[in-house]
């Protein structure tokens, strides 16, 4: 049979997705091996033992003069400047993308504008947030909103103007106004592309908050790795940035899972 | 007495005519089949009968007054796709036009006002034998049954006059056969005045109470479009042995 008609059963693809996983992890487990043989001190790449004692003393211990765990705050503080800046870049873009797809006389003012906007970099003017609003949570938020939003107003815009001009004629000749298509036709048909559109900007929104925490911050994911960075930390920074990692993946998911059970009719819709 | 008016009605895109001098006065409750090769201006004439399109020329009427300058509910349409909408089950597409009526700001009934709704949606749903899937998404449907439901879905919104293009014209054979039947039930129950736009030059006959044919002379003279060639009544007598046959 041929190549592309030749599928693997459900065990064989589950080995097949972990062999290349296996295959980094084992790469570096023996490069760490052999230089640890060299010497014992080395911090280039620590074994799994001095990883799991630098996540004991982060993760599972309190900081005796604060009574805090330090990768838990850490955690927390990274995730409420994340999901403050995703969420503000929602509303924004969920609002004017509908907005602006739908009224052409709003097309032709923003749609420009949005487009010369969404080419300035984000993080060329981090000078300029903390300049304005200073170095606290507020620049850190707003570069996130900035990073994102021009991405998710343009992809909504674009969703919305994708919906079938029978459609909208359809509704029309039901007697919807514009607000009724807006709240009827448009808003739940763009929820679960909005969906879409939030999932690939996590991304970036992890790209801005780890830089703005680099930068300037006193606690935060991001800060934690860029300061052990100076004691060349290897044993904190892999596993903050296995953490990371691991918490982009699970908020993927999560948003999936929503948009498969939230909008159980966008599967099939999408092949209509 | 006529409904729609079509005086001197042209269309021309781009310097090219595509309709010259349609002249058309339908009467109320008559079903107007309108054939022609494809490419003619089939669809364009109907855009213009719901407002998607103005005439670069001449004027349509509706009860003896200009056509209003955008869609609106007394002129309800059925395409041969995107007809209905996806994101709603079968049921709620069918309640949509009555939610629209009575709620301008939400569009949304509750209480027994919904209940209602859903009961006259569901009586419309039996009507077109669709009482079985009113919980399934239109994705789920086969094209029959969309078609089915755009037609439940239009009518919902009690439009004077039908506009359908193509809406049959996916469908196999046996399933055509039945939505044309059904489709003169409904249009002799509602006293609607239709007008179809179809290729299929038998449904035309079997469907219409009169039968426009709309052709283009010189295909190369960009200068000279398609013109209503034939104007057929159809004789209710073979009208009638057609469907029976
Ligand atoms: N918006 C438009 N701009 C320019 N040309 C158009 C536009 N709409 C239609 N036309 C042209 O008008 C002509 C008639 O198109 P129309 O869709 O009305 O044909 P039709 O009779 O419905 O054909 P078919 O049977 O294939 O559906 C075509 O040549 C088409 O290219
Ligand atoms: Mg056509």
């Amino acid at each position: 049979m041929r190549l592309i008609n030749r599928y693997p059963d459900k065990g064989t693809a589950r080995l097949l997705a972990a062999i290349p996983f296996a295959i980094v992890l084992a790469v570096y487990l023996i490069a760490s091996a052999i230089r640890l043989a060299g010497n014992p001190d080395d911090k280039l790449l620590p074994g799994l033992a001095q990883m799991a004692s630098a996540v004991q003393e982060m993760a599972f211990t309190q900081d005796p003069a604060t009574g805090d765990y330090l990768m838990l705050d850490d955690t927390l503080a990274s995730l409420e400047r994340l999901l403050a800046g995703l969420g503000i870049s929602v509303a924004i873009s969920f609002i004017v993308g509908i907005a602006v797809g739908m009224i052409p006389y709003l097309r032709k003012m923003l749609v420009p504008f949005i487009a010369a906007f969404s080419m300035v970099p984000p993080l060329a003017i981090l000078p300029i947030l903390f300049i304005i609003v200073g170095i606290g949570e507020t620049s850190k938020v707003v570069l996130i909103v900035i990073g994102t939003a021009p991405f998710m107003i343009r992809d909504l815009i674009m969703r919305v103007e994708e919906i079938p001009k029978a459609q909208m004629i359809k509704a029309q000749t039901l007697g919807a106004s514009t607000w009724a298509i807006a709240l009827r036709v448009v808003v739940p048909q763009m929820l679960p592309r909005l969906i879409d559109s939030l999932r690939l900007s996590l991304g970036p929104a992890w790209i801005y908050l780890i830089s703005a925490e680099a930068i300037a911050a006193q606690e935060g994911l991001g800060y934690r790795i860029f300061l052990v960075r100076r004691y060349f930390s290897m044993d904190i920074i892999i596993p903050y940035v296995l953490w990371i990692t691991l918490l982009a993946f699970a908020f993927d998911v999560a948003l999936r899972l929503l948009q498969r059970f939230a909008f159980p009719w966008f599967a099939g819709a999408k092949t209509l | 007495m006529s409904t729609i008016e079509a005086k001197d009605v042209w269309q021309i895109y781009d310097g090219r005519v595509v309709l010259e001098k349609i002249n058309i006065s339908i009467n109320e409750g008559s079903f107007v089949s309108i054939v022609g090769p494809s490419g003619c201006g089939k669809t364009t004439f109907l855009r213009m009968l719901m407002s998607e399109e103005t005439p670069s020329r001449g004027t349509i009427t509706l009860d003896g007054k200009p056509l209003p300058a955008e869609p609106t509910s007394d002129r309800g349409v059925v395409f041969q796709r995107y007809s209905v909408f996806p994101h709603l089950t079968v049921l709620e597409n069918v309640m949509l036009p009555l939610e629209l009526a009575a709620s301008p700001l939400l569009s949304r009934l509750f209480g027994a006002r919904r209940r209602a709704t859903r009961d006259a949606a569901r009586t419309m749903l039996e009507h077109v034998g669709l009482h079985a899937a009113a919980s399934f998404y239109p994705a789920q449907l086969s094209g029959g049954m969309q078609q089915r439901l755009a037609l439940a879905q239009a009518l919902m919104a009690k439009p004077r006059v039908l506009l359908l293009d193509e809406p049959f014209s996916a469908l196999d054979p046996g399933t055509r056969a039945d939505i044309h039947v059904l489709t003169k039930r409904l249009w002799e129950e509602t006293k609607m005045t239709i007008v179809m736009v179809t290729h299929d030059i038998s449904e035309a006959f079997r469907l219409g109470t009169r039968v426009i044919v709309f052709e283009r002379l010189n295909p190369d003279d960009p200068a000279h479009g398609a013109r209503m060639t034939h104007d057929l009544s159809v004789r209710p007598r073979l009208k009638d042995k057609k469907v029976l046959a």
